[in-house]
């Protein structure tokens, strides 16, 4: 068994080891406040797995994943709503949907290079937040509330335990570490980190780079787009402002990027560390509106990017890029 | 029913907004010519200019006209600061540069946010009782009001101060050290004293923008978000760098937001240039004047 091997073989121990202690970290909590914020985290670290996957092995910066995240929620609730599909179904057509339009975004957008590229997205977003905004069908600003139905583990309804979305959020963060850790270990999963740190270098070694491109913003655009679905189920409730604002993805890129981009634990140990500052200075501070809790999390978030610059995954050592 | 009044109406005021954000782009565009970033925090820079000229009127009853040079002034103290805090670091990360920077200075604009909250709070602001507020020119029946009027004019002097600084000393440092960052130091030019006066000026010309701005526009906290978006786009469609690409594509933005909210419907107005930008990045991925 050579280096690489035995290295991935503990990155898989790891996972399962991290994956069982989330699986048993809910259980003594008691406290919903922080069972929401530990759902919430996951979610994110899936989310921003989500995002790594075209942003960080792929290296296209893509600022606009909010329109994923609200198309897939839009979808699987509109089928909930008016066709009666379970959200368990509907979320992979959310998906579907989600990585169709990650494709149509990414047949023009990626021509563009660096920061054209970003700033395209950037736009792409915000045309999606005010189409949605404007388009009565789907609740334009009021929003869709998600009628309930009683509980029902294949609606994802539940009213007495905040446990099951717990799990929810959890097989989805999972799943999207799995394809990120297989994205590792494969030929086009090299092709891909070869695109992103030398285009030119990749292309004269027969990389197909568009079509590399495009592969990874379908993977990206359809989990991102599960993970809208699984949001608008746990809350109960969207509006454009909520799963379709421009300031949602940057929320879901910064978790992978000061954690460590590109990483397989990047994502992860971001969320874990961004999302509840953000959430506890909120609570504790946010609520006079004095601005003080936005001081503190943006501070932080340039502390680390310059500090860590690899990430906060390089402060465990080694690893800080595959 | 759409009159000739109408048209010619909804055309001059499309001029007049596009020459601001022409003049709000130009600074990102310079700064990104000169060291290949992006500055996500550009909003908020404006909403500081527009904040610090609200609580000078209050303090002084000084005109917003007569303020220019102070704010300018100001940003452009405060364009450094930004530069010798944030960005020389950001540019010296040997690892990941290009995400270091775009999200450095997004914290930064959260910080800036979170600073202005504290300081004025939530509310809008705005001035009142300006020597051009409230009064208009009526150009053959077209109504110009004045303050839109005289910050349009303050942006052409703006821009043709920019061309000028081109033709100086300095400005043929900021474009030799533009070509061959690496090469200026060489005959001797400090790379890095450039840059944070790049950093002055590109600040410096947002607040003149938002002086002029505040004689008819409110300032909260999140005002620089949506100007900043703007930017963004006028930046990418007249090309990264380009000064007078930004100046191009600042009154084709404006234009088109103008006619997307006569002909269209307003609330769709952003969704008008936002499509007319993509459009053309579509044929020209290097924008308008882009050479980068």
């Amino acid at each position: 068994m050579n280096a690489i091997q035995r290295r991935r073989r503990l990155e898989l121990i790891g996972g399962v080891v991290v994956l069982l202690a989330l699986a048993l970290l809910p259980l003594p909590i008691r406290d919903v406040y922080t069972q929401n914020l530990i759902i919430i985290t996951i979610l994110f670290a899936g989310l921003s797995q989500a995002w790594n996957i075209l942003g960080g092995y792929c290296g296209q910066i893509s600022l606009g994943h909010a329109l994923y995240l609200g198309v897939g929620a839009y979808v699987s609730t509109m089928l909930y709503v008016h066709g009666g599909v379970p959200p368990t179904v509907g979320m992979f057509a959310g998906g579907a949907v989600a990585g169709l339009g990650a494709l149509l975004v990414g047949w023009p957008c990626f021509r563009l290079s660096g920061h054209y590229y970003a700033i395209a997205t950037v736009v792409v977003g915000e045309i999606g937040y005010l189409l949605f905004l404007n388009w009565d069908w789907v609740g334009a600003a009021t929003g869709i509330y998600v009628p309930f139905r009683g509980e029902s583990l294949i609606a994802l309804q539940f009213r007495t335990s905040k446990l099951p979305f717990h799990y929810a959020a959890l097989i989805f963060a999972a799943v999207t570490w799995v394809i990120a850790f297989v994205i590792e270990g494969r030929a086009w999963g090299y092709a891909w980190r070869a695109v992103r740190d030398d285009v030119v270098a990749a292309r004269s070694l027969g990389v197909r780079v568009f079509p590399s491109k495009m592969a990874a913003a379908a993977i990206s655009g359809f989990l991102t787009g599960v993970g809208g679905a699984i949001y608008a189920q746990y809350v109960g409730y969207i509006d454009p402002d909520s799963i379709l604002a421009g300031s949602l993805s940057i929320l879901i890129a910064l978790p992978a990027v000061l954690g460590g981009v590109g990483t397989l634990w990047g994502p992860l140990v971001g969320a874990a560390v961004l999302i509840p500052v953000s959430e506890l200075t909120r609570s504790y501070l946010g609520g006079s509106g004095q601005g003080v809790d936005l001081m503190i999390y943006g501070g932080m978030i340039v502390l680390v990017a310059l500090a860590r610059p690899a990430g906060l995954v390089s402060l465990f050592g080694a690893g800080a890029r595959a | 029913m759409l009159t000739a009044d109408a048209l010619a109406q909804a055309l001059i005021s499309g001029l007049l907004m596009g020459l601001i954000y022409a003049l709000v782009a130009a600074g990102l565009s310079l700064i990104f010519g000169l060291m290949d970033i992006v500055n996500f925090a550009h909003g908020e820079l404006l909403m500081l200019a527009m904040y610090a000229a609200v609580v000078l009127f209050g303090a002084t009853h000084l005109d917003p006209l007569l303020q220019l040079p102070i704010v300018a002034g100001l940003l452009f103290l405060l364009g450094m600061g930004v530069y010798r805090g944030v960005i020389a670091r950001a540019l010296g990360v040997r690892f990941n540069r290009g995400m270091v920077q775009i999200f450095a200075t997004f914290g930064l604009a959260i910080f800036i946010r979170g600073a202005a909250q504290f300081v004025w709070g939530g509310d809008f602001r705005s001035v009142s009782g300006t020597w051009l507020a409230n009064r208009s020119v009526d150009l053959g029946g077209i109504f110009v009001p004045l303050p839109q009027l005289a910050a349009s004019l303050v942006c052409l002097l703006a821009f043709a101060g920019l061309l000028l600084i081109n033709r100086t000393e300095f400005g043929r440092a900021l474009e030799a050290t533009r070509e061959d960052r690496d090469a200026v130091a060489l005959i001797g030019i400090d790379r890095d004293r450039i840059f944070a006066l790049g950093w002055g000026l590109g600040a410096g010309t947002v607040g003149i923008a938002g002086v002029m701005l505040i004689t008819f526009y409110y300032v909260s906290p999140n005002v620089g978000a949506n100007f900043a978006i703007i930017a963004y786009v006028t930046v990418a469609l007249g090309g990264f760098g380009s000064v007078l690409g930004a100046l191009a594509a600042g009154i084709v933005i404006g234009e088109v937001e103008a006619l997307t909210a006569l002909f269209l419907e307003p609330s769709l107005k952003q969704v008008g240039m936002f499509a007319v930008y993509l459009l053309v990045l579509m044929v020209r991925p290097r924008g308008l004047f882009g050479t980068l």
